[in-house]
């Protein structure tokens, strides 16, 4: 591993689907990197292209879809174009990849303790005995109680936020480099995401491991994250540090995004509204995917705006920023 | 029922919730009843789901309910909207007793109370179209004749931010945004006063929840509405809800203004569970989950409900129920730490 080198890299990746009524460019030229130790939040609403970028890194596209550009770089190696095999061994074992629905990395047929010491033989000399140990320690840490009685179950007979849990320990279990984990909270509980975040965060600090936290949740990525990258119609409209996005967003996007989650300070009063909808991404019109909803739109937005570095450490896709707050 | 009546409404309440329990017992099955006569462990299993929940909503109140998934607030929410009967308990609706009206009375009170769901697609009957989904119950009860029809379904779904040309469409030819205001415009067209919100903005894009809060404050604020609105997610209830109820496995648990409540937790679960709250404004947060296992409604815990993950936990706690009882004008606590200041 290079000394410096980020644990991951992406440069201008882009997933299409080849679909029979047209072209969805589901990610269009989206860079970003992840350093060891860090967490990087990957936000957007729904459709935006979050979880093809993350099954893109992963190698999990299928058809119609297909990555048809731009370089993936895990610990200097390019794994974009690597095969099936490559691709096989750092799954589950240098990469993992936490779902929002923990069943599909469940297999509901089996005990919980096949399928946590199937993972560690498949990638670790290790006898039965330690294997079996490791998937008790790795239930114990994300705290689901009695782990050893709790081994024989079947993924049916725990709640939705213990099997999103056991979910989240598979992915533990082999000490992975990257973690990408695709609104893992979501349908849980503060309480009980709050312990999932606590998990997150010790292995990051404590093994290294870098992660990329997958969510519409602009709050959850506060806490969690380092850095952040909002994604619109399969694209990075803006990135930066957590604490200067937040406080300084740019992007018209990224500011009516702020402004429409519920805070303190704002209480009864009206949400800002950003105005109409998520654009389809089959066929997007010329021009600013977010044209049709930006206050600040002009004539030339009709052209598209390329990613511009307004000043050090951001990045944002808008022929207006708003700049004086953040410059 | 002149008793009642003052007895339910001391303060002029809306609603009003005396002592209200819903257990659910799961019966077995002919296997299961076989396996238990041959003496294995299998038995019939009884949920409590609500523990003696009493609760006041005033006229134009917005009341929020929160507490952890499972703990019984869509329970509590099926049985005020009148889909579910309690167990135990007494319901009052303008200082009635629910339960003892007349046939017609009760269906009165039924249509003013409406609920709205979570999952705008699975609530909406995927083969009718948005004009019939919202005007048959209006029509069926005689709110609206027939002539009257087209124009008042305009009109609901206006209200709602819903163009009339929607009306001949089906709901899977809307977005998710749009399906919850179809799931709002048919609630609202039966007039009710009273609407019970369960989850309702949980499964939106932050921006579509935006509008749909701003639209649930507007409709208050025009139709002099008064909700109960249940959800997980205590910044959407901050932002909308005049005072809230904290429930922790079928009992409340705390209830205050919402300021109060946000500015001085006093139960030791609410503290848990406002500490846990992510917020744009906090960054870099330190997590700390709050100790232990979410206790099964199966078999709750003796005692309060939250001793086993309770810090402030003592001997007392694991033997006796805490009541909830006043501890400042408008605001109650469950808990024995109370009784010592
Ligand atoms: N198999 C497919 N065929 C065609 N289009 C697809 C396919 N899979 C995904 N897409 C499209 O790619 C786009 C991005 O989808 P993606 O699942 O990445 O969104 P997301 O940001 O994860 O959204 P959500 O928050 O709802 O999970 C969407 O417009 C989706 O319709
Ligand atoms: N029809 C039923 N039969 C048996 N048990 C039930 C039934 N409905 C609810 N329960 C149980 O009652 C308890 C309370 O359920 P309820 O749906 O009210 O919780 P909730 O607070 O709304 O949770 P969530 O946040 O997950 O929606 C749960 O343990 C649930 O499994
Ligand atoms: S490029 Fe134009 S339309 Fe797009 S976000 Fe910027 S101002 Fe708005
Ligand atoms: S009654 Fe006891 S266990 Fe319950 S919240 Fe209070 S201190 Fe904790
Ligand atoms: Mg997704
Ligand atoms: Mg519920």
């Amino acid at each position: 591993m290079g000394s410096n080198a980020p644990t991951l890299r992406v440069e201008d990746l882009k997933t299409h689907f080849f679909t029979k009524a047209g072209v969805v460019k589901a990610v269009d030229n989206v860079s970003f990197s992840v350093d060891r130790a860090q967490i990087l939040g990957l936000v957007g609403e729904s459709g935006s292209g979050k979880t093809v970028t993350g099954f893109s890194i992963l190698g999990l596209v299928d058809a119609p879809g297909r990555v048809v550009g731009g370089r993936i770089e895990f610990n200097g190696e390019d794994i974009a174009n690597a095969d099936e095999g490559r691709m096989q061994t750092l799954r589950g074992n240098r990469i993992a990849m936490i779902f929002q629905d923990p069943m599909m990395t469940l297999n509901p047929v089996l005990r919980v303790e096949t399928q946590m010491m199937e993972t560690v033989l498949a990638h670790q000399k290790v006898d039965r005995k330690t294997a079996r140990q490791r998937a008790r320690d790795a239930l114990g840490q994300v705290g689901i109680p009695s782990p050893d009685e709790r081994l024989a179950a079947y993924p049916h007979q725990f709640s939705g936020g213990m099997r999103q849990r056991v979910a989240i320990a598979i992915a533990l279990l082999n000490d992975p480099d990257l973690i990408i984990a695709d609104e893992p909270t979501t349908a849980l509980d503060v309480t009980i995401q709050a312990q999932i975040l606590f998990e997150a965060q010790k292995l990051c600090r404590e093994r290294g491991t870098a992660m990329i936290w997958i969510t519409h949740d602009l709050a959850v990525i506060a806490g969690l994250a380092d850095k952040v990258c909002v994604m619109y119609a399969g694209r990075i409209v803006e990135a930066g540090a957590i604490d200067e996005v937040l406080d300084h967003p740019v992007h018209p996007y990224t500011r009516g995004l702020i402004g429409s989650v519920p805070s303190r300070n704002r209480r009864g009063v009206p949400l800002y509204q950003i105005p109409g909808m998520t654009p389809a991404l089959l066929n997007l019109p010329p021009g600013c995917a977010f044209r049709e909803r930006c206050p600040q739109a002009d004539g030339a937005c009709m052209a598209e705006p390329g990613l511009s570095v307004p000043f050090d450490g951001r990045a944002v896709r808008c022929f207006h920023p708003h700049l004086e707050a953040g410059a | 029922m002149s008793l009642p009546a003052t007895q339910g409404a001391p303060n002029g309440a809306l609603m009003e919730l005396h002592g209200l329990s819903k257990r659910f017992v799961k019966t077995l099955d002919l296997a299961g009843k076989l396996a238990s006569k041959l003496g294995s462990s299998i038995r019939e299993e009884t949920v409590y789901a609500l523990d003696g929940v009493n609760m006041t909503v005033a006229k134009g109140e917005v009341v929020g309910l929160v507490g952890e998934s499972g703990c019984g607030k869509s329970t509590l929410g099926r049985i005020v909207a009148g889909i579910l009967e309690p167990t135990e308990g007494q319901m009052y609706y303008e200082g009635r007793h629910v339960a003892t009206l007349e046939p017609a009375e009760a269906k009165a009170v039924a249509l003013k109370v409406q609920m709205i769901f979570q999952d705008p697609f699975a609530s909406l009957n995927p083969r009718m179209r948005v004009r019939d989904i919202v005007g048959e119950a209006p029509l069926v009860h005689g709110l609206v004749s027939s002539d009257e029809f087209e124009g008042y379904v305009d009109d609901v779904l206006g209200r709602c931010g819903l163009d009339a040309s929607y009306k001949r469409r089906y709901p899977h030819q809307f977005s998710g945004g749009q399906r919850q205001r179809i799931g709002i415009a048919r609630a609202l067209a039966v007039r009710p006063d009273f609407i019970v919100c369960d989850e309702a903005v949980a499964a939106l894009d932050v921006s579509i929840q935006a509008q749909i809060l701003n639209l649930f404050i507007k409709l208050r604020e025009e139709l002099g509405l008064t909700y109960l609105f249940i959800s997980h997610d205590l910044g959407v209830v901050e932002h909308i809800s005049d005072r809230v109820y904290i429930m922790y496995l079928g009992r409340i648990v705390e209830t205050a203004p919402t300021e109060d409540l946000f500015a001085a937790p006093n139960h030791p679960y609410t503290k848990a569970l406002l500490r846990e709250v992510p917020r744009l404004e906090t960054r870099h947060s330190k997590f700390l989950p709050i100790e232990g296992e979410i206790p099964s409604p199966l078999e709750p815990p003796r005692g309060c409900h939250f001793h086993p993950r309770c810090p402030h936990a003592t001997a007392r706690c694991r033997e006796e129920v805490p009541v909830l009882r006043e501890i400042a004008p408008g605001r109650e606590s469950a808990c024995h730490l109370n009784d010592e200041a």
